[in-house]
């Protein structure tokens, strides 16, 4: 007993050299709430620069890790592979991005520490839930990413929607994560393990059990359904981002969709099928299936609601629904094509949503709502504003050549390549669907007059947030070769198996 | 032959629109001499692509090729041939002569417009040059952007309906296209292991005989509902009335032509048994179409819904030369594209000129026309008689043309076609007659006739009506030998995919007569 928990320690000691990220942001977390109860003067921009120094310690602490040997971390709790890596980049990233949007915002202006750290605190979580290989830490890195969420959401406490978003969002969060973890309990019962490598070769080695694991998978897939906000989960999400300060929303929409995505996809691939790096198959039954309807769901549902929204922030919500379906078509397929497909497009899908909400942030700050109104005629108040508002809309449609075409390239051609043609149709007229409420807004934008004919006033900080977001939506849809790159290194996801076999071959 | 000036020439107008943006804010004019000595310098820079071109080749010329995503064999690669020169050059025609006929009658948020148009024909110069799948699909979906702006922002009244519908009807066609470029590119990768987009590449492989079909479709379904092919031709008449004057020029002078194109680019060569298979069902569509746009344009009151609906009926005419599949209906399709362009943009430029005066196109309010402003008349004259297919004039070859391989391919159908060309006269006489002549009402008494740079927009026109119905060998010469080959390869094609079919069946039969004699064998021996 002592041999093991010795190992366990040796463990823990080896991996924290590779956990360089958490423990940035970890540091950060009880520097900035340490600061903000001994100093007592004009905090904004002390715990701003904080909170960005930890973001980019962590983003440098990433990039200096990229690369490493795929391993297994804390007695097998994670696993450090680039595919991990790169959705915390992504997460790091948007960060980043966020924060400053959170400067620029009216909706965030008290208790400026506690945002940022409870931001934090969900950024840390989504690290760990990009690595995590174990079903009780998936579970709790859910909850750790949950929990701070709900109170981001009521952030404004004074706001009545702001709380009712919050409580919705608790409600919804506490019933799907309750129904994963008696999939996951599900799971232990049959294989006597929460170790996702070992759930595998278990499985792989009892056989017959295809129809309890198809019920235990799809009661897990509650959990994951509602961190990407995926029919039947995504109930809350409509509420929450309407209610929620911009800023959070913005960042709801993506961060926590997209760590969801590498869980769901680690736990699918590495717990329930045989995937070798390129291809798999499924161990548990139909779930490719299942997950293929809810993929064609998910997007039908969002983009068909959103045509009738009229409050952008909604409208954005269902449109980011839609979206989640769009990045399930690569999970479904089981390969490493479409685990490309889902990095590039989540990659490119930062960019593109970050500047969409940018926009409906900055104009609903100076005309006091998001209403779809109050963009008439934009188009010639503040032309650098609306033209790049089109262009992120465009992406979001999936024009070329924008980085969202080239996002979708990559996603289609994944579901062509394993020649499941009805979803790829699905996908695609969605796209055409989806054409028709994006361009409602950039048709209000330049085909109605202004109420108002002044120029919104932009601060300089807004416009090279915004050419920054810009530059990222035109770059990754014509010059997307690097990123291509990038992503399809990324794939292999870590499996002690094949480090086995590997380390054999050297 | 390799040369970038198809890429100077292609992205000229883009760099215009750049300088625009900068250097028109608040200052109409400088926005319109910029987009006009742009469009003129690049009208310029594709003149030699016209002299300089090398009429004995079917090969592609002016290529230039760079590399771009190399990881997924998609390249930057533009070039010509006899197929898409006259194309290039009348876009470039085209959109001089539309920046010109816009000068007065756009006059509010003139920057903007012409930032719109010259983008416009940046996409149009590149979904003609494109010689790479990827690259195609990206200029054809980016000019959906500034059209859309074009008709939704200076359009008619129901502008708005208008610009929405037809982003809509080209992008759900398009979209499918997307879908099967895909298909096509892991097929190709597949077969042949090199994973391209690269057309040229691409032409020389046979695409798999099951898939062909489907492929087909889905291309054809995008580049007919561009045409548009009857029953997909709903968007045109509404696209055509929105949009202001220069909109409908370069709609209907170049933005169709996109797809019959499209059709000769990919379509035929990719698709050569799946052709074969869907001929006869495109020939009738083609010539319901000629018959049905004709008899909706006899009954049409406004002008210009007239002449949007005459187009979809010479559009008509030239996918049934196309799918005749024989030198004369081919060489008939491509001229007629120019003609069309030419014939209708000028129609439209009359009809956006008398509409400036009158501000309605409703042929009733008209009349007498010719003894107020007689040189408009006179050109109005010349312009219908164009686009009936008068001999001597530019549209008489083409239909002419046409039909001789129409009715070799079926005499029906070359029948019924012919009736369109009736139908023509009649229509547009009697809109000639009403409008023309008769008594002038008071409205109609002080109007101006034709001024100076009106003479300017139409005169290139005129002139090239009678050059090519006088002496078309200087076009056609152009056309025939990359039209001959791409007859040849098609019907190589489709003689090798019918012969390896019938080698199958009778490998079959073999086998199955092989079968037959082993168990009588069998049978005997016992």
């Amino acid at each position: 007993m002592s041999d093991l928990l010795q190992a366990a320690i040796a463990s823990n000691l080896e991996s924290l050299q590779f956990a360089g990220p958490e423990l940035a942001l970890t540091i950060s977390i009880l520097v900035i709430v340490t600061v903000d109860l001994v100093y007592s003067g004009e905090k904004r921009a002390l715990m701003t620069g904080l909170t960005l120094a930890g973001l980019l310690w962590a983003v440098w602490s990433i990039v200096g890790l990229y690369g490493t040997e795929p391993r297994s971390l804390f007695a097998g709790m994670m696993a450090l592979d680039d595919f991990g890596l790169f959705f915390k980049l992504l997460m790091a990233g948007t960060t980043l991005v966020v924060v400053v949007f959170g400067i620029q915002s009216t909706d965030i202006d008290e208790k400026l520490a506690e945002f940022y750290a409870v931001l934090l605190t969900i950024v840390l979580g989504g690290f760990l839930m990009a690595s995590s290989t174990n079903l009780l830490m998936m579970y709790l890195t859910l909850e750790l990413v949950s929990l701070p969420s709900f109170i981001l959401a009521g952030y404004q406490r004074h706001v009545q929607r702001s709380n009712e978003a919050a409580l919705k969002y608790v409600v919804y969060g506490g019933v799907s994560s309750g129904v994963m973890l008696y999939g996951f309990s599900l799971i232990y019962g049959l294989t006597g393990t929460l170790d996702l490598f070992e759930v595998s070769s278990r499985i792989a080695a009892q056989g017959g059990l295809d129809l309890t694991l198809f019920l235990a998978a799809t009661m897990s897939m509650a959990g994951f359904g509602y961190k990407v906000a995926c029919v039947p989960f995504h109930f809350w999400c409509p509420d929450v981002y309407e209610g929620a300060p911009t800023p959070v929303t913005a960042f709801l929409s993506v961060a926590p969709k997209a760590v969801g995505f590498a869980m769901l996809a680690r736990f699918f691939y590495v717990g329930l099928s045989s995937y070798d790096g390129t291809l798999g198959t499924s161990l548990a039954g139909q779930w490719p299936e299942l997950l293929a309807i809810v993929s064609a769901c998910t997007m039908t549902l969002g983009n068909l609601t959103a045509i009738w929204q009229n409050n952008l922030k909604r409208l954005l919500a269902y449109s980011s629904i839609a979206h989640a379906g769009y990045m399930m078509m690569g999970v479904v397929m089981l390969s490493s094509a479409g685990l490309q497909g889902v990095m590039f497009y989540a990659a490119v899908y930062l960019f593109m949503n970050l500047g969409a909400f940018f926009v409906v942030l900055l104009v609903a700050d100076r005309t006091g709502s998001e209403d779809i109104k109050d963009f008439a005629g934009l188009g010639w108040r503040s032309p650098f504003i609306a033209a790049v508002m089109t262009f992120f809309l465009a992406s979001l449609t999936g024009l070329p050549p924008t980085a969202g075409f080239a996002g979708k390239l990559y996603l289609f051609s994944a579901v062509v390549e394993g020649g499941l043609w009805w979803l790829a149709v699905v996908g695609v007229l969605n796209s055409a669907v989806s054409l028709y409420y994006y361009w409602r807004i950039a048709r209000t934008m330049y085909l109605e007059d202004p109420a108002v004919a002044e120029p919104l006033g932009i601060p300089a900080i807004a416009t090279v947030t915004l050419a920054v977001l810009f530059a990222g939506t035109v770059v990754f849809g014509i010059y997307f070769g690097p990123l291509s790159d990038l992503t399809a290194q990324s794939t292999t996801l870590y499996a002690p198996v094949q480090a086995a076999a590997q380390a054999m071959l050297r | 032959m390799e040369s970038k000036l198809l890429t100077y020439l292609i992205f000229l107008p883009m760099v215009g629109a750049v300088l625009i943006g900068i250097a028109g804010k608040g200052r109409d004019g400088v926005s319109r001499w910029l987009a006009l000595t742009v469009s003129i310098g690049t009208f310029a820079m594709s003149v030699p692509l016209f002299t300089r071109f090398d009429e004995t080749t079917a090969a592609m010329q002016f290529v230039h090729q760079v590399p771009w995503v190399e990881t997924l064999g998609i390249s930057y690669a533009v070039g010509i041939d006899g197929i898409s020169v006259l194309l290039v050059l009348i876009t470039t025609l085209l959109s001089v002569l539309a920046i010109l006929s816009s000068w007065t009658s756009v006059t509010n948020r003139v920057r903007e417009y012409m930032i719109s148009m010259l983008l416009l024909e940046t996409g149009i110069l590149g979904v003609f040059c494109s010689l790479d799948l990827f690259l195609f699909y990206v200029f054809w979906e980016a000019m959906l952007i500034p059209m859309y702006l074009l008709i939704g922002v200076w359009g008619g009244e129901r502008r708005i309906y208008a610009a929405i519908k037809f982003v809509l009807f080209t992008l759900a066609g398009s979209l499918l296209m997307l879908v099967a470029i895909i298909y096509l590119y892991f097929e190709h990768g597949g077969a042949t292991g090199t994973y391209t987009f690269d057309l040229m590449v691409l032409h020389k492989y046979s695409v798999d005989a099951d898939s062909q079909s489907l492929l087909f479709l889905a291309f054809f379904l995008s580049f007919a509902i561009k045409v548009p092919l009857f029953p997909l031709h709903t968007w045109l008449p509404d696209a055509h009335v929105e949009a202001p004057t220069a909109g409908s020029v370069i709609l209907a002078g170049v933005l169709l032509k996109m797809g019959t194109y499209g059709i000769l680019r990919f379509c035929l060569p990719l698709f050569p048994l799946a052709t074969a298979q869907y001929t006869g069902m495109i020939m009738v569509l083609s010539v319901i179409g000629i018959v049905y746009g004709a008899l909706v344009a006899m009954v049409q009151t406004d002008v210009k819904k007239l002449v949007a609906y005459s187009s979809v009926s010479h559009l008509g005419f030239i996918v049934l030369g196309i799918f005749a599949m024989n030198e004369q209906g081919m060489q008939g399709g491509i001229l007629q594209m120019v003609n069309h362009g030419i014939s209708t943009g000028a129609l439209f430029l009359v009809v956006g000129m008398i509409y400036e005066r009158r501000h309605t196109r409703e042929i009733s309010d008209f009349g007498g026309l010719a003894k107020v402003v007689p040189a408009f008349s006179a050109v109005f004259l010349i312009t219908t008689l164009s686009s009936i297919g008068l001999p001597g004039l530019n549209g008489f070859v083409g239909e002419f043309l046409i039909l001789l391989g129409a009715f070799q391919a079926n005499l029906t159908l070359g029948v019924v076609a012919t009736s369109g060309v009736v139908l023509a006269a009649v229509y547009m006489l009697w809109m000639f007659q009403r409008v023309v002549w008769g008594d002038v009402g008071e409205a109609n008494s002080k109007l101006q006739d034709l001024s100076l740079r009106e003479w300017l927009v139409i005169a290139p026109l005129l002139v090239l009506m009678v050059w090519i119905g006088v002496y078309s060998d200087t076009f056609t010469r152009r056309t025939e030998v990359s039209s001959r080959h791409l007859i040849q390869m098609v019907q190589t094609r489709q003689m090798a995919g019918a012969g390896k079919s019938m080698a199958d069946l009778q490998l079959s039969e073999t086998t199955i007569a092989g079968r037959t004699s082993t168990r009588s064998v069998g049978e005997q021996g016992k």
